[in-house]
């Protein structure tokens, strides 16, 4: 079973002329199966990890560990972390003007799976997950991302989760932008990934909205660069009626 | 993971609009246009027009010490029926219609050439396939001389492929009837040695259209001159460009949109992606609008992506304005290093660094060639720059 180990992170990026520690210390073992929602306020550093995770090169790993069953994930290239089974699906998700979707897609599913998956499973594979995320078929040629509204560059990181089945999900505030209709569509798209038991998500929100369509079994609360704390569900609703004001005032905690 | 720092040091991407009584794209020439090279000093590579252009590579071009060799440059025209192609002398009266040299070079071509080819298509005769001409070098010096004539509401696409190894000088002429619509689509996939330096003339009838598309990949030294003029009301011009400067490479492009007869439209889209040390691009675009040319509508962009270190652009877009009664006029030109987002955008789903880029780069050029609205050339050119991204490198800048 697939399990992501991440141990005492510490992440930096240089701003300014001048290098500013983002990740205090973060710990957390998602295994695969599970789901782990990460909560916290704007700015508490819940992007920053999803990228470290990923390998974006703006981020410096100070010290600590990632292991994906054991195999040091930090020592990884961006696009072998991505064929090891780390997704993140994005925040912001990038436009790459002149590069369709399908052959993105096709292109991605490819290196993933190690080889061209056969064309008309695939054209069939495609157009059955699109229609599940109510996708218009003509996004297959559009270029990826671009002028794709907030809601649709959401689904298009879903489908492409639904395409590349990880082992590691991380999604990072899939649901900031969605009205409740994609939210429902975008969740059950999750879902179906989750249901297969294979996927162990890390769920990064700041509202607690998500969690009514998409069941976490554990609660983080992220504030200033770690995980200030954890529990079942139950600490969902709490934020919900307390907000992250505890967190967040009490600087102590994290100091 | 690439680092973002291949800054092209020493770029210019200078821009301007001028709204000027005389015009100064004519007085930045060292010499008014001329068809005998007598009229052009040798140039010493201060002058405007040749301040960015190495000289000294240009095989004796442009100081008269390049001797044409009789053979190794071979010239093969394929043309459907309908179309005529003739083989004239220097004293053809159909040469040198569509525009007059404006340097030396272009000068010493027309001073030089023994004889020219002319190509022409009936009045309203519409060509299925496209006339194919194949300039192949073999080592060989030549000055050339090609005429391309659309009676009035002909239709035709002219393919020019250069390939090989060669020293050229050439003017070619394009001369559109009224109405007439004439597609050109030329391609530099010259080998590594190869010398090009040659100015093409667009004389648009009234209501003609224009459209050019240059796709310039190799050889060691291109430079050209796209130039449009009308010859009457209504003419349209849409200057297409793509070029992939490696390595050592120059390639310059300047263009030149005459606005010199009312209600005409121009619109010109060049995109160039450089790598490596010295790869060199050059992009000049001269739009002149006369005092007589009302209702003008134009529009041209220059864009450059600079993929690793040590390549450099320099793109300057010229616009003057002599009219104030015009329809739009406007130009953009940026240059901008690799997209490191996208790059990571693509490694995050598992695509190996060296493919993420030939997709960033396919794309860039993707966007432009989507924008040519002819099939056939635009998969022919796509098919073009996969295998050129193939052959290249591509890799992460050090
Ligand atoms: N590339 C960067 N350069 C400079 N500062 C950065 C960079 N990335 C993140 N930061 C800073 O690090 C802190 C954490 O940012 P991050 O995006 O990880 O927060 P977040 O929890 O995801 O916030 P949000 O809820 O708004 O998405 C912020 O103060 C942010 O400004
Ligand atoms: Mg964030």
């Amino acid at each position: 079973m697939a399990t992501l180990e991440i141990r005492d992170l510490h992440v930096s990026v240089e701003a300014d002329n001048a290098t500013k520690e983002i990740l205090k210390g973060v710990d957390l073992t998602v295994k695969q199966g599970e789901t782990h929602a990460i909560m916290g306020p704007n700015g508490s550093g819940k992007s920053t990890l999803a990228y470290s995770l990923a390998g974006h090169p703006k981020y410096t790993i100070t010290s600590g560990t990632v292991t994906l069953d054991g195999e040091d994930v930090l020592e990884m290239s961006v696009d072998e972390r991505a064929r090891a089974g780390v997704f993140l699906a994005m925040q912001y998700p990038v436009e790459i003007p002149g590069v369709s979707v399908s052959n993105f897609l096709r292109t991605s599913a490819t290196a993933i799976r190690g080889e061209a998956p056969k064309l008309r499973t695939w054209v069939k594979e495609v157009k059955e997950a699109m229609e599940r995320l109510n996708m218009d078929p003509a996004f297959a040629e559009r270029n990826v991302n671009e002028g794709f509204s907030g809601g649709e560059k959401k689904r298009h990181e879903i489908l492409q989760l639904e395409l590349l089945k990880p082992k590691i999900a991380v999604l990072d505030e899939t649901d900031s932008g969605l009205d409740v209709d994609a939210l429902r569509i975008v969740s059950e798209g999750v879902n179906r990934v989750r249901e297969s038991g294979e996927v162990g998500t890390l769920l990064i929100t700041h509202y607690t909205r998500i969690l009514r369509y998409i069941k976490p079994d554990h609660v983080h609360v992220f504030a200033n660069g770690r995980i200030v704390e954890s529990g079942g569900p139950e600490l969902a609703d709490k934020l919900e009626n307390e907000g992250y004001e505890a967190y967040t005032t009490k600087g102590g905690v994290t100091a | 993971m690439a680092e973002a720092q291949n800054i092209p040091v020493g770029s210019t991407t200078a821009g301007s609009i001028a709204v000027a009584a005389e015009s100064t794209v004519a007085t930045r020439m060292s010499a008014p246009p001329s068809f005998d090279v007598a009229d052009f000093p040798v140039p010493h590579g201060r002058e405007e027009e040749w301040r960015f252009t190495p000289l000294e590579r240009l095989g004796g071009l442009h100081d008269g010490t390049a001797v044409a060799t009789g053979t190794g440059i071979k010239v093969d025209i394929d043309a459907p029926e309908g179309v005529t192609v003739e083989t004239v002398g220097r004293d053809d009266a159909r040469l040198g219609k569509a525009g007059t040299p404006v340097d030396r070079v272009a000068a010493q071509a027309y001073s030089s050439f023994e004889q020219a080819t002319v190509v022409t298509v009936p009045k309203e005769t519409q060509l299925a396939e496209p006339i194919r001409i194949a300039v192949h070098g073999e080592g060989g010096t030549a000055f050339g001389h090609q005429v391309v004539e659309l009676g009035a509401f002909a239709e035709a696409v002219v393919v020019i492929d250069h390939t090989g190894d060669a020293v050229l000088a050439a003017n070619v002429d394009y001369v559109l009837g009224d109405g007439a619509k004439l597609t050109v689509v030329l391609v530099q996939d010259w080998d590594d040695k190869a010398v090009h330096i040659a100015q093409h003339n667009a004389l648009v009838g009234r209501d003609a259209s224009f459209k050019s598309v240059v796709v310039t990949f190799g050889g060691d030294v291109v430079r050209l001159h796209p130039r449009v003029s009308y010859a009457g009301t209504g003419g349209e011009a849409e200057l297409f460009g793509l070029y992939f400067t490696d390595k050592g490479q120059h390639q310059e492009h300047r263009l030149l949109v005459d606005h010199n007869k009312p209600h005409c439209k121009s619109n010109a889209v060049y995109k160039g992606a450089l790598q490596g040390d010295d790869a060199h691009a050059v992009w000049i675009g001269d739009v002149l609008i006369r005092a007589v040319a009302e209702g003008t509508d134009t529009y041209e962009m220059n864009r450059n992506l600079v993929l690793t270190d040590g390549a450099r652009v320099d793109s300057v877009p010229n616009l003057e304005i002599e009219t104030g009664e015009i329809a739009g006029a406007g130009h953009a030109s940026a240059t901008g290093r690799f997209d490191d987002e996208q790059l990571f955008y693509l490694m995050a789903r598992g695509i190996p660094e060296a493919e993420a880029r030939r997709l960033v780069v396919r794309g860039f050029f993707a966007e432009l060639v989507q924008q040519i609205g002819l099939p056939d050339v635009e998969e022919r050119l796509l098919a073009k720059i996969d295998a050129e991204l193939e052959a290249s490198v591509l890799e992460a800048s050090a």
